[in-house]
């Protein structure tokens, strides 16, 4: 039997029982569909959380303390084993690199902050005015930290939304005197509720002076130096100039880290990359769940046609013929639903950018191609089955079932 | 040289514990162009000779042998060749494809045997023309009076110009006048030098033919070719 033959033979075979066919095209359609929707939804979800990232503070460069990273071994690491710690005067000393619009300081610690007989555990930031302008907060009521003289560790406090409300209730909070471990400091101002941010909920947060800071934790060495560049493009820049001033001060030890926005971002690309592959597999269940119905189909074919098979065989058709015509009419119905349901994922896709503009739902190629080439293939795997039977039947007792 | 020779053929059917003898020790030859009537009640053996000559089913012992090549030797896709190339079946229920067209089942053994579509339409516009059945090419079976589907299946038995039709009770779906008309046709393809060979238990029917063969429990009972058995068949 010619290939052309085979095809048109499939074809009428396919279509004879309309029902059938439609079902079963429409399970592998809707396998590929959800295969090109999830996806779709898994790296827009990406696409959304990078962009996201980069319209907020982008040019974010952050200096830690130590040295980690695959610098190899360094003979001054030899002779002082402990790393220079940062201070305030480091981060002073990078607000001089070109490239660097601003930087601020931080330090980092837990404490213990009551007002009126209330209690609670916090974690304290301390910080100078240039902090929100980098992060990028809103402030609810009163103001920030002022812009004074950065060793001069003001007994003044901004808090988070949900510090406020668990401490003062409906009572207002600015101006009021709270005890912060050992000191008494006045809260100045409010920080706008926003959920968490970058690993700290600021909601939950206190800022103080990064002096005052220093002097409850009783230390003078920093968390972080946020450093932001001027550009996107002076991020290289303020990132080199970053870690020469600070090795300059560290007598040309290279004892921090310096790493920029791109590097977090780029890991949570990977992470929502890794999701949407995720995503994706999960829908390719349901392409095998559509090639085993494609399996169920054919049976049924077969054992519907038997009478047919049987006449085949009389007129001289030897088994690979059948085999192949039954094996091509599985093809036919996988490829079918395969290209009808990329088209409706992609219609999918296209009503989830319509009804989400802010949302770039785009499916991502290698999973087209994927999804397409699973449903063929678990069409056709499972087409070899029913295939089979048909070609091995008896035509004697194939043609008594009429 | 016999189209058809037969030797010591046995068929055993294995039904749970019994053992049935569907043919047993059966010798036959049948002559080119011979019109060949197999009778006998159901369970006698004739179909299942049917299947035999037409390779549909392997004998458990014995040999046949189709043109004087031993056919029971084959593999399955050589049997099948012989199938598409030198025999032609007529059943009893046509057996034509649902979904196709009358000129669709006719072309199906060229389309098979993988034919080129252009020797294809020839042949079966020639087929419809000889078989009265140009108006209804593009009819599909049950758009068919019976008389017309059995005429397709014939048209479709004969279109690779087989050595030999066998047809299984090929008027038992059909009226009388219908059947005569059926019959009429293929001893017409039988005078133009077809082996017909019709398997029928109608006594009629099998009178027509020019040899009768009686079979019983798996016994060719009486060959008319033969010297007169002693025991006649009732009705002769």
């Amino acid at each position: 039997m010619k290939f052309v033959d085979t095809l048109h033979f499939a074809r009428h075979a396919a279509t004879g029982y309309p029902l059938r066919t439609a079902l079963s095209i429409l399970a592998m359609a809707i396998g590929v569909a959800s295969v090109v929707v999830l996806t779709a939804l898994g790296d827009g979800a990406r696409r959304y959380v990078v962009d996201q990232f980069s319209s907020l503070g982008s040019n974010l460069v952050i200096v830690l303390p130590g040295r980690s990273g695959t610098g190899g071994f360094n003979p001054a690491n030899a002779i002082t084993s402990t790393p220079r710690d940062l201070t305030i005067g480091d981060a002073a000393a990078i607000q001089r690199g070109s490239a660097v619009r601003r930087t601020t300081p931080v330090t980092v610690g837990t404490s213990e902050i009551s007002f009126g007989g209330r209690l609670r555990e916090v974690m304290i930031a301390g910080t100078t005015a240039e902090y929100v302008l980098i992060r990028n907060f809103d402030i609810a009521q009163g103001r920030f930290l002022p812009d004074d003289d950065w060793n001069r560790g003001a007994p003044i406090a901004v808090i988070g939304a949900k510090v406020r409300e668990e401490l003062f209730g409906a009572t207002p909070a600015v101006g009021q005197l709270v005890r912060l471990g050992d000191r008494r400091v006045r809260v100045i101002g409010v920080l706008k509720a926003s959920g968490s941010g970058m690993g700290m909920n600021t909601d939950e947060l206190v800022l103080v002076p990064v002096a005052l800071a220093q002097a409850i934790f009783n230390t003078n060495t920093l968390f972080r130096i946020l450093v932001e560049a001027r550009n996107r493009e002076s991020i290289p820049a303020a990132k080199a100039q970053a870690l020469d001033i600070v090795k300059q001060r560290h007598n040309g030890e290279e004892d921090v880290t310096v790493i920029t926005q791109d590097a977090i971002l780029a890991t949570f690309d990977r992470l929502l990359g890794a999701l949407t592959l995720a995503v994706g597999g999960i829908a390719a269940i349901s392409l095998a769940v559509a090639g085993i119905l494609v399996m169920n189909v054919m049976l049924v074919a077969v054992a519907q046609r038997t009478g047919e098979i049987g006449l085949l065989k009389a007129l001289g058709a030897p088994a690979h013929t059948i085999r192949n015509a039954f094996l091509c009419e599985a093809a036919m119905l996988s490829a079918t639903g395969a290209i009808i349901g990329y088209f409706l994922g992609v219609l999918g896709a296209a009503l989830i950018r319509y009804a989400y503009p802010v949302f770039p739902a785009y499916p991502p190629s290698w999973a087209v191609v994927a999804g397409l080439g699973t449903a063929l293939a678990t069409g056709l795997l499972f087409g070899v089955m029913p295939a089979r039977r048909a070609a091995s039947l008896d035509p004697v007792e194939a043609l008594m079932k009429h | 040289m016999p189209l058809i020779e037969l030797k010591g053929i046995e068929r055993v059917f294995h039904l749970g514990d019994s053992t049935v003898h569907a043919l047993a020790g059966l010798d036959l030859a049948i002559e080119p162009g011979e019109y060949v009537a197999v009778m006998g009640p159901s369970g006698s053996g004739k179909s299942t000779l049917l299947n035999l000559l037409g390779l549909l089913d392997r004998p458990n012992a014995g040999t046949y042998h189709l043109e004087e090549r031993d056919v029971t030797t084959l593999t399955p896709n050589e049997q099948a060749r012989v199938r598409s190339e030198r025999i032609g079946f007529v059943f009893q229920s046509f057996h034509l494809v649902p979904r196709l067209t009358a000129a669709e089942n006719i072309a199906l053994p060229m389309i098979l045997s993988g034919l080129p579509a252009s020797e294809r339409k020839s042949r079966v516009e020639q087929a419809l023309a000889n078989f009265g059945l140009e108006n209804r090419a593009g009819h599909r079976p049950d758009q068919l009076s019976g008389g017309q589907r059995q005429r397709v299946a014939i048209a479709r038995a004969t279109i690779m110009q087989p050595a030999m039709l066998l047809a299984d009770e090929p008027t038992g779906n059909l009226d009388r006048h219908t059947g005569e008309e059926v019959m009429a046709l293929l001893e017409s393809l039988n005078q133009n030098g077809v082996t017909l060979i019709v398997v029928t238990h109608d006594q009629v029917l099998g009178a027509r033919a020019r040899r009768q063969l009686a079979m019983e429990d798996g016994h060719l009972k009486h060959d008319s070719s033969l010297p007169p058995s002693p025991f006649p068949l009732p009705g002769q």
